[in-house]
């Protein structure tokens, strides 16, 4: 299960951003993950809660948006939508596309908690 | 207006107070970073990396033993192992009289940078020609990971069926070589069609080739060929051989 490897690096990454803007915790975590990433949303939400504990993210809710495969016909000149498993041109059946999307897996944003703050509320 | 942070929404529980801060990073930043690290090393030795990856079984280190055999006269070969356990792989390579490292990955499905790193370091990476990276045995995890490989093969034997491109699309997509293993065995096998796994990697608009072997009876000479090509080019000054990525990249805006 690589989720584990690589929700370890998410939490690093997200406990440097904290580190850098002086923040005691972080509430939440956006991924985006593309279809084709090879990473499944479910084994990286299970390796979280684990991978978490102890560390600035302990706690965080983790959201996942996930992005389509999205290609690009050189022939035809058009983009579309497509199946991880057939990236040919569903318009003009060319199969040398591009992959334009849907290979992602990032972390968009990360919500920091002011904790302090919101005690005395 | 809000008590809380004086922002215009009139009620404080329904929204955040936390301060988003955007990151758009690669979680595979740190991964790739060691890769190119390792790409850096491996383009200043002079050596063509091979990382070799396929379910477990399909025959990967029953034909780095016939490479060797085929290649060990004019070409300098070290192999680099993965695995979850054992050091019997690396025994098997070490016996043909090639430089064997082993990687114990312990639970770990897959191969990473850093374990390549830690690896290459106690190779004669100078001396070398050519280095096979096998990893571990998993059509899933090795594609997620970028070693500092020039080229990725994948392994398909035939009891396995013609469908996994279909089945592992992140795999077969990226792949710059398929090889068809055990080809031996195709006549007891009736629903395995070779024409078929080179359609489904078209499919994935991979222009890898689909070569043909059998290991055991010695007859992998598509895959030498091959490999010669890329040997080649990798002689020639400057350096031009680049490996097939399709990864893009996201720039923070």
């Amino acid at each position: 299960m690589h989720e584990l490897s690589l929700c370890q690096a998410l939490i690093r990454q997200a406990a440097r951003v904290a580190q850098e803007h002086g923040a005691p915790r972080i509430t939440h975590l956006h991924v985006r993950i593309g279809r084709l990433s090879g990473v499944e949303a479910d084994l990286l939400q299970q390796a979280f809660s684990s991978a978490s504990r102890g560390s600035i993210a302990e706690g965080a809710t983790l959201h996942f948006e996930h992005s389509p495969v999205r290609i690009h016909c050189p022939a035809c000149a058009r983009d579309a939508e497509v199946e991880v498993n057939r990236l040919a041109c569903p318009h003009c059946d060319h199969w040398q596309t591009q992959l334009i999307g849907g290979d992602e897996l990032l972390l968009v944003s990360v919500d920091l908690g002011h904790e302090r703050e919101m005690e005395h509320v | 207006m809000c008590e809380t942070c004086g922002c215009a929404v009139t009620d404080s529980s329904s929204h955040s107070h936390d301060n988003t801060i955007e990151v758009l990073a690669s979680l595979k930043a740190d991964n790739d970073l060691t890769a190119a690290h390792n790409r850096a090393h491996f383009n200043a030795a002079g050596v063509l990396v091979i990382n070799l990856m396929s379910s477990p079984g399909a025959g990967k280190t029953s034909l780095l033993e016939a490479t060797i055999e085929a290649l060990a006269s004019r070409c300098k070969i070290a192999v680099i192992e993965g695995d979850l356990e054992t050091e019997n792989d690396a025994e098997r390579i070490r016996a043909k009289g090639v430089p064997a490292v082993q990687i114990t990955t312990g639970s770990a499905c897959h191969l990473d940078a850093h374990m390549i790193h830690h690896a290459i370091h106690s190779l004669p990476l100078e001396d070398l020609d050519l280095l096979f990276i096998e990893n571990v045995g998993n059509l899933v995890c090795p594609a997620s990971f970028d070693l500092g490989q020039h080229a990725n093969v994948a392994l398909l034997s035939t009891p396995e069926g013609d469908d996994k491109p279909q089945k592992y699309p992140v795999m077969f997509r990226a792949v710059d070589l398929v090889l068809i293993t055990k080809t031996d065995l195709l006549p007891v096998l009736d629903d395995f069609d070779c024409d078929a796994v080179a359609d489904h990697v078209k499919q994935l608009a991979n222009p890898a080739p689909v070569l043909r072997l059998s290991a055991k009876h010695g007859d992998i000479a598509p895959w030498l060929d091959w490999l010669e090509d890329k040997l080649a080019t990798r002689r020639q000054k400057p350096f031009t051989f680049v490996a097939h990525h399709h990864h893009h990249t996201i720039k923070p805006v």
